[in-house]
């Protein structure tokens, strides 16, 4: 079995690593470049924790093979603060402790940080949907939502 | 296993025909992945179309839109021109799976994945499109509805592969809609789904329709009994009760983890007679 | 346990306490750096993977790893046969987990371990699996509680059952229980209705997000390391030791960031393999569980079957309540039916009351604890009951249930006599919440239920030392599953007089400090708590001495207030006091390091009750629910980090939501599980539920210095019923059946139309 050779952009980082045909980009993300903020909660799309960005375009990091990054530009968790900067996503995240275990944090992170580029203004509504397929099974969501309404609201008045 | 990612669509129907193995296409992934991970497919040879660039296009044809078999659904659903042409299709498209699992799913992956209960299946077989195949012998288009044969076996032929979906042009004052039942308000698969296309004459009265039924049958249905009881009419409760026992007549379900035979079957006629009414509203007719 | 310092319970100027500063291991949980139990590796690390039955029961005849072993690439394979030179001294219970982590002549579930691999990479231990060829013969499965205790059930185990059994049940029968007073004969012929009716539950996994994953090395020498996730490491220690014969002090487990546990990481299930594998490869072995697995393999809770009888007054007061109850626990015994058994009736002063449990086993796999283990099925089938005698007889349901709470000085059915309890206080909060008055609309129905449990306390040691720069390191035992450290630092900080960021709270390992009971029972905020104020008086002690040295005067008159050393009095001399920073800074001068110690066996945890009021909307024509309004009442004693305990609240209630409508495990004929990912597992999703409104009440517990109440488990033992109860109203049908399925509910509807 021959490896295969990618050159791709992770978090604005010209990275490149050999990979196997069949190893998705989250197993590429974890055991090859040691980039574990993205989690596996499930391997099959339905969780979210490894939620990341390809070239833009929210997805999760388990249904992508880790060669079709060859050219694209991967966003992970590990690319949100600037420096030692936090985003306010993350900065909301903890004052209304939208997190206990936090495993999921990172792929809710980037969810809604996709989600807010897209829409700085969204309705509990839109922001649950969006969020659908992210599961976190501590918090019932309830101050999950919150954090990211007052992000936007905070952004949108910044 | 080998990965291929061919930028020319001419290159991937050649691989496809000289593989000697099992091959899979690789679209938008969120079957394919999964089903590689479970080891239920070991192909020799995953076939990326994504590099093609005209896989990536929607474009106006006819009064209506041809869409990339590499359409994203989320990029389908941020089309503006097809949500108001087929605002039920988009419905289809937008509800399979996540966000995250929308970023990557395609239409015409989740029609090829042949499942019974795969939600593009009876939107696009109401709004009447068509599939093009391009294939070692040439270039064919089928209508949507011969794409399923039963679960998890598709009509595509050695070497063959989707290259785009038709969505056709309609007439003034029509309307689709999609609905489907799941236990959950997302991330769930169709235990039962309804697509109704329809449009109207001047009078509001109902002039051409046709209805689609998902996870009810081992391939998903088109129940022209259920269109005909619409055609003439202006959907009263009469006709949609009418509609709703065409529906359930037509059904064949199974039961299984997702719901029963009598639970499918009931509900199938529900769901289609909520569908019809918006697809009428939508149409500009009376709710 | 008596306190060296009195309890205060009418402190009301708590300066730290009752805040909600930032938890301190945030900023590693949202930049993605804090390590879970998948996120280690070490040099020269090799991958476990573990093959596991495809059938629900059936014997082992052989099992043939030559050719895995013969693949390139594979360093070990291990069997049950590697365990069987410790077999024989292991204790029943510790047998029992063995054979649940690898089944030894029979496997008794679908999913249950018959060997592992370490391979060099995930595609060589792949192949390695499929390499290993095992004999079955596969037998006849039994997977219904009910079915279980039929006379001509399919036998898991020969001998499993105990005394307590009476002769003639099935073999599957392996435990009964009973508890309560009274007459309930008596009781049932002073009231005015009786209703009686049969419920069941299916079963619903934890869920946690993240899966089981460890790394363990050991060397030729016999010394261990292990890095896992587990709500427990020195259960791990203590359990991995025993299951390869090792001494506790050679296995060093350290306790990862935890992903999620709700009670089902209180035991092991890869670690021992993990250790094996490592053992005989003599390389380190990282073992993660893949979603399907973890669904198949580890713990779920029990399903059940109850039934539930209770006569009423036309003024609604309980006059008997009896109940049997049957849980199946999976392949072993140790279904939580006790527990359902003791708590079911809990929350009410009761003259005559009487349960039986009844522990069963099935082709299942081994059930764990989920939150408030045993409590929530039982609440459910009594709350039902109550709420349609209420509505027989037109009564309020809140009224009546306080009409019938239990309080202090009330014999619970259970044996114990309550104290100081806020069940009474839960139900007038809600009473007086807007929530209980809204209206409703067509299909709408509102529910209201009550729950209990028992909160635990148990061994706990902690240690707490001061730095020379005035900073304090505490160092617990207890792992973190939901803020507990920023809770700690807050109480060590209140004690200490400091400010809350001089405080770091970690979780050491198992050799760093003394034992530990897993985090289970709700009890780390009350015992890892209630040892990390008394150690920060241990400490404050020997601030004292250090100041009386400082000064030259008698320990004994030096007092601590507000964060300072003082003299006591006018006699003791006059001094400037000392704050802790300016002691700490010259403790090598005035005898050395300052640390203050607890080692305890935690009493007094003090119950806990809830209250909880839904309201929820019916599709009469395709029987889906949708969840309108929740608000949850609970007694926290007193809340530390009220964000934290509002957190608690919120998550118990959605996991009761999810057991209610939609989480079951489901079964072939084959006997194989069906929906082994959460796909078709259905835990909530954030569109399917609206902002969950939660009230803390606060009734101190006696037996805390501030006040603490365990908050973790008793939310979500009254979702159940008072969902079902919404339902119930919504859909004018009487639910006995969890989860309430939309196909379950079109069929209820139907039969009560066609009655």
């Amino acid at each position: 079995m021959s490896q295969i050779h990618v050159s791709t952009k992770i978090n604005g980082d010209a990275t490149e690593y050999l990979c196997e045909p069949e190893e998705t980009l989250l197993d590429v993300l974890r055991d090859r470049l040691g980039m574990t903020g993205s989690k596996e909660g499930c391997g099959t799309g339905d969780c979210g924790a490894c939620s990341v960005t390809l070239d833009g375009r929210l997805v999760c990091a388990c249904l992508v093979l880790g060669a079709e990054a060859q050219d694209r530009e991967v966003g992970t968790v590990e690319g949100i603060a600037e420096g030692d900067s936090l985003h306010p996503l993350q900065k909301k995240f903890l004052e209304h402790a939208a997190l206990q275990c936090g495993v999921c944090t990172p792929g809710f992170l980037v969810a809604a940080k996709s989600l807010l580029e897209r829409n700085s203004d969204p309705s509990e509504e839109e922001v649950r949907y969006w969020l659908a397929g992210n599961l976190c099974r501590c918090t019932g969501y309830d101050k999950i939502v919150r954090a990211v309404l007052d992000t936007a609201k905070e952004m949108r008045s910044a | 296993m080998r990965y291929e990612a061919p930028r020319k669509l001419k290159r991937a129907v050649a691989l496809l025909s000289a593989e000697s193995g099992v091959a899979r296409v690789l679209a938008g992934g969120t079957d394919l992945l999964v089903q590689l991970r479970s080891e239920r497919i070991e192909p020799d040879l995953i076939l990326d179309i994504k590099r093609i660039e005209s896989m990536h296009a929607i474009a106006a044809e006819r009064g209506g839109y041809r869409i990339g078999a590499a359409v994203s659904c989320a990029a389908l659903g941020e089309h503006a021109g097809v949500k108001q042409l087929w605002p039920g299709v988009v419905e289809a498209a937008t509800l399979i799976g996540s966000t995250q699992v929308q970023g990557r799913a395609t239409m015409a992956g989740n029609l090829c994945n042949a499942s019974p209960a795969a939600d593009a299946a009876p939107a696009l077989i109401a709004a009447g499109a068509t599939v093009a195949i391009a294939g070692p012998g040439g270039r064919r288009e089928v209508p949507a509805e011969a794409i399923c044969l039963a679960p998890g076996r598709n009509a595509l032929e050695k070497g063959e592969i989707v290259e785009s979906l038709y969505l056709p042009a309609r007439p003034e004052r029509s309307g689709d809609a999609y609905l489907r039942l799941i236990p959950r308000s997302e991330m769930d698969i169709a235990v039962v789904s309804a697509g109704v296309s329809l449009s109207l004459d001047a009078a509001g009265r109902c002039s051409a329709a046709r209805v689609a039924l998902g996870a009810v049958a081992p391939r998903p249905l088109r129940v022209e009994a259920a269109a005909a009881a619409l055609i003439g009419s202006d959907l009263d409760e009469a006709v949609l009760a009418v509609l709703a026992a065409a529906c359930a007549a037509a059904c064949d379900p199974i039961d299984d983890k997702r719901g029963t035979v009598e639970y499918r079957t009931e509900v199938a006629g529900v769901l289609a007679k909520r569908a019809a009414v918006i697809a009428q509203t939508r149409a500009g007719g009376a709710a | 346990m008596p306190l060296d310092h009195p309890q205060d319970l009418t402190i009301k100027d708590f300066k730290i306490v009752g805040q909600r500063p930032l938890r301190p291991d945030g900023i590693d949980k949202v930049t993605g750096r804090a390590r879970f139990g998948a996120d280690m590796n070490a040099p020269g690390m090799l991958v476990g993977r573990v093959l596991r039955s495809p059938h629900a029961h059936a014997r082992i005849k052989s099992i043939d790893s030559a050719k895995a072993e013969a693949l390139p690439g594979v360093k070990a394979v291990v069997t049950g046969a590697d365990f069987g030179a410790v077999k024989d001294g292991l204790d029943d219970g510790m047998l029992d987990v063995l054979v649940n982590c690898m089944a030894q002549d029979k496997a008794l579930y679908d999913g249950h371990a018959v060997a592992a691999v370490a391979a060099i990479s995930q595609t060589v231990a792949r192949q390695a699996l499929k390499l290993i060829e095992v004999d079955y013969e596969v037998l006849p499965h039994v997977l219904d509680v009910d079915a279980a205790m039929q006379p001509d059930a399919p036998v898991l185990h020969e001998e499993a059952a105990d005394e307590s059994v009476p002769a003639g049940f099935s073999k599957n029968v392996v435990r009964r229980y009973e508890f309560g007073h009274g007459d309930v004969a008596k009781g049932f012929a002073e009231a005015d209705r009786i209703v009686e009716r049969r419920f069941k539950t299916e079963a619903a996994h934890q869920g946690y997000i993240e899966p089981h994953a460890c790394l363990a090395a050991m060397g030729p020498d016999g010394q261990a390391e292990l890095w896992v996730c587990t709500q427990g490491h020195y259960m791990v220690r203590n359990t991995c030791a025993a299951l390869l014969g090792m001494d506790a002090s050679q296995l060093r487990v350290t306790a990862s960031e935890i992903g999620g546990g709700f009670g089902g990481k209180t035991t092991v299930f890869i670690e021992p393999l993990a250790l094996a594998l490592s053992r005989k490869a003599g390389r380190p072995v990282k073992m993660t569980m893949s979603r399907e697995e973890v669904f198949r393999a580890t713990g779920p809770t029990s399903s059940s079957s109850i039934d539930v009888k209770i006569g009423m007054t036309r003024e609604g007061r309980i006059t008997a309540a009896s109940g049997e109850l049957r849980y199946q626990g999976g392949a072993f015994p140790g279904s939580p039916v006790e527990f359902g058994a003791m708590s079911a009736f809990a929350a009410y002063d009761v003259e005559n009351v009487k349960t039986v449990g009844w522990d069963v086993v099935a082709n299942r796999p081994k059930q764990a604890a989920y939150r408030a283990p045993g409590a929530p099925m039982a609440a459910y089938a009594v709350e039902s009951v109550i709420d349609e005698l209420c509505k027989q007889f037109d009564l309020d349901p809140l009224s009546v249930r306080l009409k019938n709470a239990a309080v202090e000085g009330t014999t619970s059915s259970f044996g114990v006599t309550y104290g100081k309890i806020g069940l009474s206080a839960t139900l007038e909060a809600a009473r007086a919440h807007p929530h209980y008055s809204a209206a409703l609309g067509p299909n709408q129905g509102r529910g209201l239920a009550c729950g209990f449990w028992f909160n635990f306390g148990g061994e706990t040691c902690v240690s707490l030392n001061v730095n020379a720069d005035g900073t304090v390191g505490l160092s617990v035992g207890t792992p973190d599953i939901g803020g507990s450290r920023a809770s700690m630092c807050q109480m060590a900080a209140e004690e200490l007089g400091i400010a809350y960021d001089k405080v770091r709270t970690v979780v050491a390992d198992t050799a760093s400090l003394g034992y530990n009971d897993v985090t289970d029972g709700s009890r780390v905020t009350f015992a890892s708590g209630l040892a990390t104020i008394q150690a920060a008086r241990d400490a404050i002690r020997k601030l004292c001495g250090r100041a009386a040295r400082m000064w030259g005067i008698d320990e004994d008159a030096v007092i601590w207030e507000e964060g300072y050393a003082k003299p006591a009095g006018g006699n003791a001399g006059s001094f400037e006091p000392l704050s802790l920073a300016e002691i700490a800074a010259v403790s090598a001068r005035t005898g050395g390091p300052i640390a203050g110690h607890t080692e305890v066996n935690a009493d007094g945890a003090g119950q806990s009750f809830a209250t909880h009021l839904v309201d929820s909307e019916v599709d009469p024509e395709t029987g889906k629910v949708k969840i309108l309004r929740y608000t949850v009442f609970q007694d926290a004693g007193k809340a530390i980090h009220p964000s934290y305990v509002e957190g608690q609240f919120q998550g118990g209630a959605v996991q009761g939501i999810g057991w209610a409508l939609n989480e079951e495990y489901i079964y072939g004929e084959d006997g194989r599980l069906q929906n082994p990912g959460f796909l078709d597992y259905r835990v909530p999703v954030a569109s399917d539920l609206p902002m969950i409104d939660t009230v803390i009440v606060e009734v101190p517990n006696p037996g805390h210095p501030y006040g603490v109440r365990g908050v973790g488990e008793t939310s979500i033992v009254p979702p159940l019923a008072a969902i079902a109860n919404s339902v119930s109203a919504a859909a004018a049908v009487r639910m006995t059946h969890l989860p309430m399925s939309p196909p379950r509910i079109r069929k209820a509807i139907e039969e009560a139309a066609g009655r």
